[in-house]
């Protein structure tokens, strides 16, 4: 049963209250491109989904429509992800949405305990306008710092807000806390989803073409086979091409599959079971990726 | 026609300073007919005379204002603590002194199971009185290598499993990195697992079910003998889910003529939006009964100092360990107490950390300011590093406190020597402080985190004795009559039950804790070992023996 499923990947939504993780949830579910998605937020706040999406909705559970779902797992985020993965549909990816003071890097290393998870990647939403004022707030400060301390992605959003000058020194400043992160600026929370999912969709599903806006580009790489896949994914990431996202399937010399997994600068390359087309879709940010250099 | 009984007793003490110690009371339709001599009495008319407590002293029932009814259903598992204690059928279980021990008292139970697959489940283990060793799995294991085991700590917040016990949560592998799941040598996890993220994947397989705050209904029953044994009449359940199926089990069991107390429980603020809970609480509190009391809502703020998750101000833990963790960001907190005040809801507020105690006082000033609330009570719970501006603070807001005068004795040595040091250590649980600045208090059990006797909790708060024996914060020890107000009228205040409980004058429910002893006559330092005959609750009678 559950063991012969492919493992769920998790993406944690983290970020302190008024961030934007709410809009930025809502903007990948408009966006979902027939993923199946499932949403896991602490409670239902006012307005968790927006009303157009919502297809019906009970006291824990929202049916959106496409197929996806959003439920309120109130305290109990591991009961809610052992019953989702026992339920007869089990979704594409997993996105939790994290309480305003929950550090996701602790939620990270608590999903990748259950069996039938893999954790995605951190995401991380910060309020450009604020976020800098809030990090030095007596209270809520060093929570702030260490919530983007862990992150594999910073979203920057309300962007519209801020002024050329500001959005510079918050990039210098999230460099110093956020060093491993692959920051995104954006505005009410257009991010393409692509850039946040690692599920790996076969090139075929259309997955290069066209993104939700206008923030993202993409290519398709189809390398020759490789010498030395690991290799090549680090050599991939360190030379600061600009990619946020890269996932798809290589071959090595020996006619090996092999499954590449990248997010920011972090990486999970492993060997396929199974025979795949062999493509590698790679995601950044428009105008800052290195494409020429990546084709090469 | 009702019935009037007139109790004689050695030494009533009323907490009713008009008339501190009388001989009789006089008891009709569960309620205080009137408290005094026999003469005062006679003129309410025919009247039973009982002379069952003529060589007992009665007090107002004692009310335990912070404690938890999961304590009835834990009972159930083997108990592996430290320290000798009673179970609901007033069985004294040894404490335990060596892992050797533990492994003995887990083997003879493990014979006792006849399914090979039913876990062996204990608890309140607390290795820090064994020089601080460490529980492995290997410990467990030579308990049994086939059965799933696991023994939660007395803090609730560690639990110790056995190999199968992993195997089965599907950990017994290498490549696990979490911050609550230590690996041995060999790269697999030692069987520690720290903090709920780390126990909730496993606990379900050692016997440890999802919703460990709250009790099941055998479990209230048996918490409610526990209450009787300990003297309580009137007991919070701090904090629960209270979904509708508990509420519903909760009226049931509580309104069984045989339930002796009247339990409060608070709903939990956790997993839910303010707006959600206050509502829900304004729903619930018409359901109330005369022994369950809904209504009120649990906050929570941060963590536990032991376990280095309070929110400490500066200079924060003394062994360096970053601060902890929020547990409600500050923009709910505020939310919360802006819409409880509108609503005319309770809120009582965990805060161990004394930033945590400033943050909400923080978010309640200007929520005051808002919804000005002349009889508010919002009280503070454990607040166990509060210093005397905070104090002030309180006592000004129109707070209560409720502090963890057991704490102090259980884990004081550790605070002194690792989580704040000698200075903050001695101030930890001030009560003496919480008094002089007029801030209405009770003190607290946690049960289970300590055993439910308010005695004993009165105890700790007059002596300050730590488990090794030493006196810590001699400036904060209050007197006899004080810590016996503590656990009476005290905590009845902070629950807005005072008008109704917590001494014995007329009108008042006829609820009263049966003492062999006069716990103002004894020497101070045996408060803790004076034996409760059981309870009178509503008028009904509870001996210990016949429970």
């Amino acid at each position: 049963m559950m063991q012969n499923r492919p493992s769920v990947p998790v993406t944690t939504i983290g970020g302190y209250l008024g961030s934007g993780k709410t809009t930025l949830v809502n903007h990948i579910l408009r966006n979902a491109n027939g993923r199946k998605l499932a949403v896991l937020v602490n409670e239902f706040g006012d307005l968790p989904i927006d009303e157009d999406l919502i297809e019906s909705q009970d006291e824990t559970l929202i049916s959106i429509a496409g197929g996806c779902i959003c439920c309120s797992f109130g305290n109990d985020l591991i009961g809610a992800l052992r019953d989702m993965l026992g339920g007869s549909t089990v979704p594409d990816q997993i996105l939790i949405e994290t309480s305003g003071v929950a550090i996701p890097s602790a939620i990270v290393a608590t999903v990748a305990l259950l069996t039938g998870l893999h954790s995605d990647a951190s995401l991380v939403v910060v309020d450009a306008e604020t976020v800098r004022t809030a990090a030095r707030d007596d209270y809520i400060g060093d929570t702030i710092t260490r919530q983007l301390s862990d992150a594999d992605i910073v979203v920057v959003n309300k962007g519209d807000l801020v002024s050329d000058t500001a959005k510079q020194e918050l990039a210098d400043w999230l460099s110093d806390v956020a060093p491993g992160s692959v920051i995104l600026p954006t505005e009410f929370g257009r991010v393409a989803p692509d850039a946040i999912f690692g599920c790996v969709a076969e090139p075929s599903h259309g997955l290069t073409a066209h993104h939700s806006d206008a923030l993202f580009e993409s290519i398709t790489l189809h390398p020759d086979p490789i010498e030395d896949v690991p290799n090549y994914v680090h050599r991939l990431i360190t030379k600061n091409r600009g990619i946020v996202r890269a996932k798809g399937y290589v071959y090595d010399m020996m006619d090996q599959c092999w499954l590449i997994q990248v997010v920011g600068q972090r990486s999970n390359v492993t060997r396929s079971d199974q025979a795949k087309q062999n493509g590698l879709v790679c995601i950044g940010l428009r105008g800052r990726c290195d494409f020429s250099g990546l084709r090469s | 026609m009702s019935q009037t009984t007139i109790y004689s007793a050695k030494k009533i003490i009323t907490m009713n300073p008009n008339q501190p110690e009388v001989t009789h009371v006089a008891v009709r339709d569960g309620r205080i007919l009137g408290a005094g001599s026999l003469s005062d009495l006679e003129p309410w008319g025919a009247y039973t005379l009982d002379d069952r407590f003529a060589d007992k002293v009665l007090m107002p029932g004692f009310i335990e204002g912070h404690a938890h009814t999961m304590e009835g259903t834990l009972w159930r598992n083997v108990y592996v603590g430290w320290f000798d204690r009673m179970d609901p059928d007033g069985n004294i279980w040894q404490g335990v002194k060596s892992i050797d021990a533990i492994v003995a008292r887990l083997i003879e139970a493990e014979a006792k199971l006849a399914d090979p697959n039913t876990p062996l489940s204990a608890w309140s283990l607390d290795p820090i009185y064994m020089d601080n060793r460490r529980v492995t799995r290997h410990d467990l294991d030579r308990v049994s290598t086939d059965r799933p085991i696991g023994a939660l700590h007395a803090s609730g917040h560690i639990l110790n499993v056995n190999s199968k016990g992993l195997e089965l949560a599907g950990l017994l592998r290498t490549g696990i990195n979490h911050p609550g799941i230590p690996l041995g040598a060999d790269g697999l996890p030692t069987g520690e697992l720290f903090g709920p993220d780390a126990m909730t994947p496993v606990g379900p397989h050692v016997g440890f079910e999802r919703s460990l705050t709250d009790c099941d209904e055998r479990g209230l029953r048996d918490y409610g003998k526990l209450c009787v044994r300990a003297g309580v009449t009137t007991c919070t359940d701090l904090a629960a889910q209270l979904t509708d199926d508990s509420v519903a089990m909760m009226l049931r069991v509580t309104g069984e003529e045989s339930f002796p107390a009247c339990i409060v429980p608070l709903k939990a603020f956790l997993g839910t939006t303010a707006k959600d809970i206050v509502d829900y609480m304004l729903a619930l509190k018409p359901k109330s009964t005369e022994r369950l009391r809904l209504g009120r809502i649990k906050a929570i703020a941060d963590g536990s100092i032991q376990g280095f998750s309070a929110r400490m101000r500066w200079p924060g833990y003394h062994n360096g360990a970053p601060n902890g963790l929020w547990y409600t960001a500050p923009d709910q907190m505020s939310d919360l107490y802006h819409r409880a005040l509108e609503a005319g809801v309770q809120v009582h507020t965990h805060t161990n950390g004394d930033q945590a105690t400033q943050m909400a006082l923080d978010m309640l000033e200007p929520a005051l300011r808002a919804h000005p609330s002349p009889d508010h009570r919002f009280t503070l719970q454990h607040c166990q590093l509060a210093d005397a501006a905070q104090f002030r603070k309180m006592a000004k807001l129109g707070m209560c406190v409720n502090l963890f005068a057991n704490h102090h004795f259980y884990w004081g040595d550790e605070h002194y020597r690792l989580t704040v040091g000698p200075e903050r250590a001695t101030r930890m649980n001030a009560c003496r402080t919480a008094l002089a600045s007029g801030v209405p208090m009770s003190i607290h059990s946690d049960a289970p985190v300590t055993p439910l006797g308010p005695l004993f909790t009165a105890w700790a708060a007059v002596n300050r004795i730590t488990a090794s024996g030493r006196v810590q914060g001699e400036g904060e020890k209050i007197a006899v009559a004080d810590a016996l107000h503590a656990i009476t009228l005290g905590a009845a205040y902070t629950l807005h039950m005072d008008a109704e409980v917590g001494s014995i004058e007329v009108g008042k429910r006829a609820d009263f804790a049966v003492l062999d002893t006069d716990p103002t006559a004894c020497d101070q330092s045996d408060l803790k070992d004076i034996s409760v005959w059981g309870t009178v609750q509503g008028g009904r009678i509870f001996a210990a023996t016949d429970l």
